[in-house]
């Protein structure tokens, strides 16, 4: 299981947001026609899912910890076990897509994609925690994520003139 | 030391990967019987949306000119009237037939992306000032980090245009064009440039 909440940037939960997920099966196979990896599909995975945060801007989901892939970009690069998060707050400025990496993963660190972060703590902010109060014995894990989105007040330009 | 303000930071960006679609738009990767629908398409007007019916047509390019074939891009806008369908509109009440939110992936094959839309209405800038028609477009593809924020306006707004504060403010004049979808017809063409002589200007929202 995957929960967390939506929280601006005070804090405060986001409630009605619209959170969708993909990620590829326990195999590192992704649904999709243009997908070449030799792992199979699972037949019986789907692969994505969409839910709205309640009241305090929780959100959650059973889904399968996606495996690791190699792609076509270094020599051996490799995708951490990661779940594609689209999020829709309150205001268009605020739209977001991101990645959730899993607690203790050592590829996290050699991914070139996470290394486009410049900075160490925003990675480790993509990092989910494994939590073992809200995983439930002999059935799932649970893995708490909270994604944070930037303030309604946006601005319009770099030297940010406005404001925020 | 201060006390600390304790604001969080915005999480991180990351690309939205060649497979969006599966998360967004599962009936357009092929993936049916979840959704009955994928959500933002479709024609954003009905019978009884008020307004001018127009259709906006365009591609997102890269630094060599060659269309993305994996882009996704969304659209918000206000109605005939200037007003946003949302509950942070104050002046007013939206079109109750009109969102003024749409979602379409570039066409597999050609990358091309077609929003059948109205034209919205002029929204007051901050100070007061009236906009020119706009529709604020987000565009996210492979390869792109963060999601890419613009605007679209209308090339039949020439007055408008003139005196819009967010056109006025852009310093390259010659960049402005890039941020004008060009109408023939019902037909507004739009295309999307990330980098090169004719890059979009993007806006840091």
């Amino acid at each position: 299981m995957v929960y967390g909440r939506v929280l601006d940037e005070r804090g405060r939960g986001v409630p009605g947001a619209l959170v969708e997920f993909w990620q590829a099966n326990a195999g590192g196979r992704y649904r999709h026609k243009k997908e070449t990896y030799l792992a199979p599909l699972d037949p019986n995975f789907g692969g994505f899912g969409r839910t709205i945060t309640d009241e305090e801007g929780n959100y959650a989901f059973r889904t399968v910890k996606p495996g690791p892939y190699p792609w076509p970009n270094g020599v051996n690069d490799w995708r951490p076990a990661h779940i594609h998060f689209s999020v829709f707050g309150h205001g268009f400025s605020q739209r977001l897509i991101t990645q959730m990496y899993f607690e203790g993963d050592p590829m996290i660190w050699i991914c070139p994609i996470v290394k486009t972060i410049p900075d160490e703590q925003a990675i480790r902010s993509l990092i989910a925690a494994l939590d073992m109060n809200a995983t439930i014995p002999h059935d799932l894990r649970a893995y708490k994520f909270d994604i944070v989105l930037r303030g309604r007040r946006s601005t319009l330009f770099e030297n940010r003139p406005e404001g925020n | 030391m201060a006390q600390p303000l304790n604001y969080l930071k915005e999480s991180p960006s990351q690309t939205a990967g060649p497979y969006v679609h599966i998360g967004c738009t599962p009936n357009f990767a092929g993936i049916h019987g979840v959704y009955d629908h994928d959500l933002g398409s479709g024609p954003m007007a009905s019978d009884k949306t008020r307004g001018e019916r127009i259709t906006i047509r365009g591609f997102v390019h890269d630094g060599a000119g060659m269309p993305l074939k994996d882009a996704l891009v969304e659209i918000w806008q206000a109605d005939a009237d200037g007003l946003y369908n949302s509950p942070s509109e104050t002046r007013g009440s939206a079109d109750p037939n009109f969102f003024g939110w749409g979602r379409c992936p570039g066409d597999m094959a050609t990358g091309e992306f077609v929003f059948e839309t109205i034209k919205p209405g002029r929204v007051p800038f901050r100070d007061g000032r009236l906009m020119a028609p706009h529709i604020s477009f987000w565009v996210v593809a492979r390869g792109i980090n963060i999601g890419l924020n613009t605007r679209m306006y209308f090339s039949d707004e020439e007055a408008a245009n003139a005196e819009d504060p967010i056109l006025s403010r852009i310093e390259h004049r010659v960049r402005v064009p890039t941020l004008i979808g060009q109408r023939e017809g019902d037909t507004v063409t739009f295309n999307i440039h990330l980098q090169g002589e004719k890059e979009t200007v993007f806006f840091d929202v």
